[in-house]
């Protein structure tokens, strides 16, 4: 069974393979989202907490690198991580920028797009992006395929990490674990529709205090994100810890997946059936007495050469 | 011993595997069901309401335990969150709070009453009768040698400043009503929580 379980909600999309995906009970699911507003959070990283305590992830006791970020970079075991950037404004006011990042859940996930493992990666009907490690191969092409650099691959089973939006929280009707730890407010849960009112009332309400380029950061490159940032700065993202302006599925992935792929495959697939055919019609090669004795000779050598000590 | 292969031999393993493997890519393999929910880890868990140790604000938590509370069972806490129906943090936790699970799991966490002895250097394990009588004990002790009657001015005071106790600031207001009557009616004043230690 590798782990296969009962598919209680419809996966619209799945890894490598052509297999249409179950339509029929498409109805009636609400797409899902996750709402990060940056001007709330304080960095105090209860949600990563709470991350490591749902998902049974204990990351090493790391070393303090002088910064606030703990760990420093996403790994296998640790799914999200605080970002924090210092910015000076045009008045010369320090502004502390803390970015929670973690899997933004592309609608057009480039991980999915690239991996060749059939199943090792699906989209759900509520816009989760989920890995199954049953399936993963660990090959890596998840993590060249992400435009935000999410996925990590484990030293210890060779698997592809990263955030699961909790599917398993959602699929039984509770908020995933950092939404619901969050002593702010910063965090939001709840339908793709209310969340995205929700930022734009935060984005007026910003603009209303002076950051006039506050907006909402949901990129239509990947055709919009399930995790969606309410940022002071929205012209910039890249202040937020490089956050991508304009974040793309690589065209090598396409390359590889849409062309090269497919045509690599038929290639493969003409050579055997010409194989086939060959030995059909023309039968097995036929060699000369010379070859066969020039064999044998070989193989007595080789022989003699086992048996001497 | 090393395994023999001859060239007609690799031509023809070679073949086979191309061969097999590019009928998989045309479609010609049973696809295995590709699809799975993860397993949800609190179907079943005994729910207890409690409040989170840390400090006086005291937020709401739920145990989940493992176990039904049946009599061949023993329950184990495997997983703390926040309780949405506290006022104080409507099942908001801090990064504490959000660990609470390894606090509870700690090898380091004191689980029966101790003492250090004057003199000694070790911690010796004494069962909790054992503790309220010593406590009980040394408390009396102390107060009759230590009890002030009356300050200098002959004012009755009745204070007892020898002591002091600490008591938790997660408490009820019940409850700290009635430990703040306990410790008080001994004439105690030394009195505060470890939310200030």
């Amino acid at each position: 069974m590798r782990g296969d379980q009962i598919n209680l909600q419809n996966v619209i999309a799945r890894s490598a393979t052509q297999e249409p995906s179950p339509q029929e009970r498409s109805g009636g699911v609400e797409r899902v989202t996750k709402l990060i507003d940056v001007s709330r959070c304080i960095g105090c990283k209860a949600c990563q907490v709470a991350c490591a305590e749902w998902n049974d992830l204990r990351d090493e006791v790391g070393n303090n690198e002088g910064v606030y970020d703990n760990p420093l970079d996403l790994t296998p075991d640790t799914w999200q991580v605080m970002r924090f950037d210092e910015h000076e404004d045009e008045q010369g006011n320090l502004e502390w920028l803390i970015r929670k990042d973690n899997c933004m859940h592309c609608a057009e996930p480039g991980c999915l797009e690239a991996c060749p493992a059939p199943g090792a990666i699906v989209q759900y009907a509520n816009g989760i992006v989920d890995f199954n490690s049953e399936h993963c191969i660990g090959c890596g092409y998840c993590v060249s395929g992400c435009p935000f650099d999410v996925p990590r691959i484990s030293k210890k089973d060779h698997k592809a990490y990263k955030c699961t939006l909790c599917s398993d929280r959602v699929f039984h009707g509770l908020e995933p674990a950092c939404v619901k730890s969050c002593p702010t407010g910063s965090i939001m849960f709840g339908t793709r529709e209310e969340m995205l009112d929700l930022a734009e009332t935060r984005t007026s309400f910003l603009k209303g205090r002076g950051f006039d380029n506050a907006g909402v950061y949901n990129p239509e490159g990947v055709d919009g994100t399930h995790v969606i940032y309410v940022l002071q700065h929205a012209d910039r993202p890249g202040l937020y810890s490089h956050l991508p302006e304009d974040p793309r599925i690589s065209p090598l992935v396409d390359a590889w997946k849409g062309v090269t792929k497919p045509l690599a495959s038929v290639a493969i697939g003409i050579s055997a059936l010409t194989g086939f055919v060959h030995y059909v019609t023309a039968g097995p090669k036929e060699h000369g007495e010379e070859d066969e004795a020039a064999v044998r000779e070989d193989d007595a050598r080789e022989r003699e050469r086992e048996e001497r000590p | 011993m090393t395994l023999r292969v001859t060239r007609r031999q690799f031509f023809k393993l070679g073949a086979a595997g191309m061969a097999t493997s590019s009928m998989a890519m045309m479609g010609f393999a049973p696809e295995p069901a590709v699809a799975s929910i993860r397993h949800f880890k609190l179907t079943g868990a005994k729910i207890t309401r409690s409040n989170c140790t840390y400090c006086s604000v005291g937020c709401g938590v739920l145990l989940y335990s493992r176990g039904d509370a049946a009599i061949n069972v023993v329950d184990d806490i495997y997983h703390v969150e926040g309780d949405p129906d506290h006022p104080v943090s409507r099942g908001s936790l801090c990064p504490k709070g959000a660990g609470l699970l390894d606090y509870i799991q700690s090898d380091s966490r004191l689980r029966y009453p101790q003492v250090r002895e004057p003199g000694s250097d070790e911690w010796r394990r004494i069962s909790w009768d054992e503790a309220f009588d010593r406590i009980a004990r040394h408390m009396k002790d102390d107060r009759d040698a230590n009890f002030v009657t009356d300050d200098e001015d002959g004012n009755s005071v009745n204070r007892w400043t020898t002591t002091g106790m600490l008591a938790a600031s997660a408490s009820t207001n019940e409850t700290a009503y009635l430990t703040h009557k306990v410790v008080r009616s001994l004439g105690m004043v030394a009195f505060d929580n470890q939310a200030r230690v």
